[in-house]
C-alpha cells in the first residue's frame, strides 16, 4: 500500500490482547477496524505471558467461597488502596466472562480433575479430593496475594493460548492487521484525535491514518529499564509517549512499575508466579526458605512488591549467591516432581533448559526481581476514554485505567486486558457510530510532515555526537539503580539530573547508519526521547511522591501516608515543553476504607479526613483534571459495601 | 561455557541485502567478536548491529522463545536465534534468513503474511456450535482433552518447519508442518463444529497432508519439539476415516 493517507472507523494502535480485543468488539458492531502491530500479531508480548488469568470461577477446592468480591478485595489490597475501586468492580465481575468466553475461542484451559489431587501448599505436601460434580470445569492455581486459587491456565502458557485465540477471532471476522507499522504520533487538534502518523517499519516511509476513534494498546514501558526487564525487546512504551507528545492527555501514576519476584538472572526472562503458586519455594545461599520468617502468612505468595522487596533486601544483607551478574536466590521446584514441571509449569522446563542450560526437577534456578509491569499508563475514564482527547481511548497494559493502583496482582493483567478488550471496545463502537470520521486532512498532513521531518532531521546530523544505543544502556543503568525496587530522595535527585542531561544527549545524538529504508538505528532513534521522557516522568514522579505504596517504595518514607498521599499522579508534558507538569487527583470513589493489605507492613499514616468527604468531589476534581464525561455515572458499578459480607 | 575457559573469538558471516537500497546486492560481511558466557545468539546479533554495523537487520522480541519472531537459518539449520547458544555452535556461525518466505532485509522475513494466509485458508479458528453465553457456566472438557489440544497449541509460528520442508519450498501453496498442525488442532477440538468430511478438502488435496514427501525435518527443527509425525498420522487416518470408512462422520 503507498498511499499516504487512508482511512478507517477504529484505529487500534497495538496488536496484543487488549488491542485485538478491543477491536473484535469494534468490528461485531459493524465498525470497520484496523489494527497496527509492530510485530505480526502473534509475536506481541501478550503471548509471553505465562501462568494464568484471575477470573473467580471458584471451581475447585481451594477456591471454595470465591466471588466476584473477595477478587475485588484482593485487587484493592494488591493495589495497595491505589486503584479505582469502581474499575476494579467492573473488572473482578466480568472477569469469570472474559474467560468463558477464551474457552469458547477455543483455549484449552486446563480443567479440573475430579476426585484426588495431589498438591504442594506452604512446604506441605497434601491430597485434596475435588468434587466430582466440578469435573471438567476450568481449574484453577494459587497465586500471590490472593485468598483463594483463582488463576486460570493453559499450562505455562496461558499468554500464548489465550493471543492465537484472539486472533483467530480477528481473522475469522476479516479485521486488517498492518504488522511491521509503529504510530509516530497522534494527529488532534487540542480536544479531539482523529488519527495517528504511521511509519512503515518494512520501507521505513510514514503514512497518515484517520479515525473516528483511535485505540492506544501498546503495551508497557518496561524497556525503559534497559535490559534490567522481563518485558520484550518491543514494550518501548511509544503508545504512552505519543499521548504525553500531545501535551493535553496526561499518564497515570507512571512511577507505579512493578519488580517481577523471580527472572533468570541475568537474562531477566519470566519465569512464572505460577512456581509459586504450585509449591515452590525461595531460597537464599544457605538453602533457607527465607520468606517463611519474612511473611509468615503468605511466606512466597505474598504479593509482588513485597516479596521483590524482601528478595532484594535479603540479597543485600548479604545471602545471595554471588555471580559475575551480582547475586541472585535460587527459586526451588525440585520437588513438584518431573511429571508436573514437564505439564503444568512446561514453558519453565523450556526455559531453564534454554537458557540457563539447568533441569528444574534436578537442580535449583538462579532468579532475581526485574522490572516487569507499568501499572502507570494513559489515565482514562472507566470507559477507556483518554483524558483531555476526545476520541482517543487506551486499554491495557498502555492505560492507566486504573485497577492495578500501586501493585498489580499477578494474573490480573491477563485478565484485565481481556475485560477492558471487551468493556472498552463497546465504547470505542459507540464514539465511532456517532461520530463523523473528519475530513481535516490538514491536521493530518501537517503531522505527517512533521514526522517525515523528524526522521530526515536525524538523518541530516552529521559529526560526532553520542550514540543512541549508549544513551539507551546509560537510561537503564539509571533507571534500575536509582528508580528501582528501593528509593531514596537523593538518589532520584541524581536520577533526574541524570536523566536530563540523556535528554540533552539525545538531542545531539547522530545516527551511523544512513541506508533507506527502515534503518534499525533510525527506527530506535525515533523511539528514544519518548522513551527518555518517559522514564523522566517515572522518576519525576516517583521523586515527588514522599510516601511508600506498593511497588513504590521510599527508603527516605517508608509509611504509606493516607494523609497525604491517598491519591493518583497525573503528568502532562507537550513535546515542545521544557518541564513536566505535575498534579494529583482523587483515586476515585473510595468503598473500602484504606486498611491492611494482609501481607507486608501494617504500620501507615491514617487519612484524616473522613470517607464521605473524601468522595464527595471526586467526580468534580477529576474532570478538573481532564476527565471526560463516562456513558454511565461515576460510582455506578461500586457495589458498595458488599465486602462487609467477606471481612465481616 | 565454562567461566574460565579461554575466550573464543566468533567468526560471524552474515547473509546482507536490503531490497530498499538500489545500491544493495546479496551478499555476506564477515563480523568478529569475543564469545562471552551464556552469549546467545540474541546478545551476539546486538552487540554486531550496536558496535559494527548499525544498519543490520534481524527481529526480536520475547527474546524467550515464545514469541516465534528470531527464527533464521543457523550453520544451514533452522533455528531461533534468541535460544542458540553460541557456545553450542562452531567458531565460525553462518547465518541466513530463513527461505520460503518473503525478505524483508538482511535476516528480516515476511512470516506474517503467510501465517495470516494459511490461518485464512484453513479458516483456522474454532467453527462454533452456539453464539457465546456470557451468562452460562462454561462447557465442561476434560482435562485430558484439554491438554491434547494445547500440545497442538503449543506451536509459535516461527515458521523452522516450513523453512525445512521440501515440498514448501518448491511448493507455497504447502501447509507444511505449522500449517498441517494447525489444522489437527481444531480438527481435535471437540468446540469446534465442523466435520470430518469437511476438513477433507481442505486435508486431502495438494496442498495437504498427502502431498507431505514424509522427510521430516520439521520434526527434527521444531523448536517445540512438536511431534509432528503424530499430529501427520492422525491427520492421514481422520481424512481417510472420513472418506472410505463412515457413512456419516466418524467421532472426534
Amino acid at each position: 500500500m503507498s498511499s499516504r493517507l487512508i482511512t478507517t472507523d477504529v484505529l487500534v494502535i497495538g496488536g496484543g490482547l487488549a488491542g485485538e480485543r478491543c477491536a473484535i468488539e469494534a468490528a461485531a458492531a459493524g465498525q470497520e477496524a484496523l489494527i497496527l502491530s509492530l510485530v505480526p500479531p502473534r509475536r506481541s508480548h501478550s503471548c509471553a505471558a505465562q501462568g494464568g488469568m484471575q477470573a473467580a470461577l471458584a471451581n475447585c477446592a481451594k477456591a471454595s467461597g470465591d466471588s466476584s468480591t473477595v477478587h475485588f478485595l484482593d485487587t484493592v489490597r494488591g493495589s495497595d488502596w491505589g486503584a479505582d475501586q469502581e474499575v476494579a468492580n467492573i473488572f473482578a465481575e466480568e472477569a469469570p466472562i472474559a474467560v468463558r468466553e477464551l474457552a469458547h475461542f477455543g483455549v484449552p484451559w486446563s480443567r479440573v480433575r475430579g476426585g484426588k489431587n495431589h498438591y504442594f501448599i506452604k512446604g506441605e505436601e497434601v491430597d485434596i479430593d475435588e468434587d466430582i460434580e466440578s469435573d471438567g470445569l476450568i481449574g484453577q492455581r494459587d497465586f500471590g496475594g490472593t485468598a483463594k486459587w483463582r488463576a486460570c491456565y493453559a499450562a505455562a502458557g496461558t499468554g500464548h493460548a489465550a493471543l492465537y485465540a484472539v486472533d483467530s477471532e480477528v481473522v475469522r471476522l476479516g479485521i486488517t492487521v498492518r504488522d511491521r507499522t509503529e504510530a509516530v504520533a497522534l494527529i488532534h487538534d487540542g480536544s479531539r484525535c482523529v488519527g495517528a502518523v504511521v511509519r512503515d517499519l518494512r520501507n521505513g516511509s510514514h503514512f497518515a491514518v484517520m479515525a473516528k476513534a483511535t485505540v492506544i494498546a501498546t503495551g508497557g514501558y518496561g524497556r525503559v529499564y534497559g535490559q534490567y526487564t522481563s518485558n520484550a525487546t518491543i514494550n518501548e512504551g511509544t503508545g504512552a509517549s505519543i499521548a504525553l507528545d500531545t501535551g493535553v492527555v496526561p499518564l497515570g501514576n507512571m512511577e507505579a512499575v512493578q519488580f517481577h519476584p523471580t527472572t533468570l538472572s541475568p537474562s531477566g526472562i519470566l519465569v512464572t508466579e505460577g512456581c509459586r503458586g504450585d509449591g515452590g519455594y525461595l531460597l537464599d545461599k544457605n538453602g533457607d526458605r527465607f520468606m517463611v520468617e519474612a511473611e509468615p502468612v503468605k511466606q512466597e505468595l505474598a504479593s509482588r512488591d513485597v516479596v521483590s522487596r524482601h528478595m532484594q533486601q535479603h540479597m543485600r544483607d548479604g545471602f545471595g549467591i554471588d555471580s559475575p551478574y551480582g547475586p541472585h536466590l535460587w527459586l526451588d521446584i525440585r520437588h513438584l516432581g518431573e511429571e508436573h514441571l514437564r505439564t503444568k509449569l512446561l514453558e519453565v522446563w523450556d526455559i531453564c533448559r534454554d537458557f540457563v542450560g539447568r533441569n528444574p526437577a534436578e537442580e535449583l534456578i538462579p532468579v532475581r526481581p526485574t522490572q516487569h509491569y507499568s501499572m502507570g499508563g494513559v489515565r482514562v475514564n472507566k470507559d477507556g476514554q483518554a483524558y483531555g482527547l476526545a476520541g482517543l481511548f487506551a486499554v491495557g497494559e498502555a492505560s492507566c485505567w486504573d485497577m492495578h493502583g500501586f501493585n498489580r496482582l499477578g494474573g490480573n493483567s491477563l485478565a484485565e486486558t481481556l475485560v477492558s478488550g471487551r468493556i472498552v471496545g463497546r465504547e470505542v463502537a459507540k464514539y465511532a457510530s456517532g461520530h463523523e470520521l473528519r475530513a481535516d486532512t490538514g491536521l493530518a498532513f501537517a503531522a505527517l510532515a512533521d514526522a517525515e521531518q523528524r526522521a530526515a532531521g536525524w538523518l541530516a546530523r552529521s559529526g560526532a555526537g553520542p550514540n543512541v544505543y549508549e544513551i539507551r544502556d546509560a537510561m537503564g543503568e539509571t533507571m534500575m539503580h536509582k528508580v528501582g525496587i528501593f528509593r531514596k530522595g537523593d538518589e532520584l535527585d541524581e536520577a533526574v539530573a541524570e536523566i536530563g542531561q540523556l535528554l540533552d544527549d539525545c538531542d545531539n545524538a547522530v545516527l551511523r547508519c544512513k541506508d533507506p529504508g527502515v534503518n534499525p538505528e533510525l527506527a530506535f532513534a525515533l523511539r528514544l526521547k519518548g522513551m527518555l521522557r518517559l522514564a523522566m516522568t517515572v522518576a519525576r514522579g516517583a521523586q515527588a511522591r514522599t510516601e511508600s505504596r506498593g511497588a513504590h517504595y521510599r527508603s527516605d518514607f517508608p509509611l504509606r501516608n493516607d494523609r497525604d498521599w491517598l491519591n493518583r499522579t497525573l503528568v502532562r508534558w507537550g513535546a515542545d515543553e521544557n518541564e513536566p507538569s505535575f498534579s494529583y487527583e482523587p483515586t476515585g470513589i473510595i468503598d473500602l476504607p484504606p486498611g491492611h493489605r494482609g501481607y507486608g507492613s501494617d504500620e501507615r499514616i491514617e487519612m484524616t479526613d473522613s470517607l464521605d468527604h473524601y468522595n464527595e468531589d471526586v467526580l468534580q476534581v477529576q474532570t478538573g483534571h481532564g476527565r471526560l464525561a463516562s456513558t454511565e455515572d461515576m460510582g455506578s458499578r461500586l457495589r458498595r459495601g458488599a465486602w462487609k459480607a467477606i471481612t465481616g | 561455557m565454562s567461566d574460565t575457559a579461554q575466550a573464543r573469538r566468533l567468526r560471524v558471516e552474515i547473509f546482507r541485502y536490503n531490497p530498499e537500497d538500489e545500491n544493495s546486492e546479496p551478499h555476506t560481511d564477515v563480523f568478529e567478536l569475543d564469545e562471552t558466557p551464556f552469549m546467545t545468539l540474541y546478545i551476539a546479533l546486538n552487540q554486531i548491529r550496536e558496535k559494527q554495523d548499525p544498519g543490520l537487520q534481524f527481529d526480536f522480541a520475547c527474546r524467550s522463545a515464545i514469541c516465534g519472531s528470531c527464527a533464521m537459518m543457523v550453520n544451514g539449520r533452522p533455528a531461533l536465534a534468541c535460544r542458540t547458544l553460541t557456545s553450542d555452535l562452531p567458531e565460525k556461525i553462518q547465518l541466513y534468513p530463513l527461505p520460503t518466505f518473503k525478505l524483508i532485509g538482511d535476516l528480516s522475513v515476511d512470516t506474517g503474511t503467510w501465517f495470516r494466509e494459511m490461518a485464512e485458508k484453513t479458516e483456522a479458528w474454532i467453527h462454533e456450535r452456539m453464539p457465546f453465553d456470557p451468562d452460562a457456566v462454561e462447557e465442561r472438557m476434560s482435562d485430558d482433552v484439554a491438554a491434547a489440544i494445547y500440545e497442538g497449541d503449543r506451536c509459535i509460528e516461527c515458521g523452522c518447519c516450513v523453512a525445512s520442508c521440501g515440498l514448501a519450498n518448491v511448493d507455497d501453496s504447502f501447509l507444511a508442518g505449522a500449517g498441517l498442525n494447525r489444522v489437527a488442532r481444531f480438527m481435535m477440538d471437540p468446540r469446534d463444529s465442523r466435520s470430518d468430511s469437511e476438513w477433507f478438502d481442505v486435508v486431502a488435496g495438494d496442498q495437504g497432508v498427502f502431498a507431505c514427501i514424509g522427510m521430516m525435518a520439521c520434526e527434527d527443527v521444531c523448536p517445540k519439539e512438536l511431534p509432528l509425525l503424530e499430529v501427520y498420522a492422525y491427520l492421514r487416518r481422520k481424512t481417510l476415516g472420513a472418506r472410505f470408512l463412515a457413512k456419516g462422520d466418524t467421532a472426534k
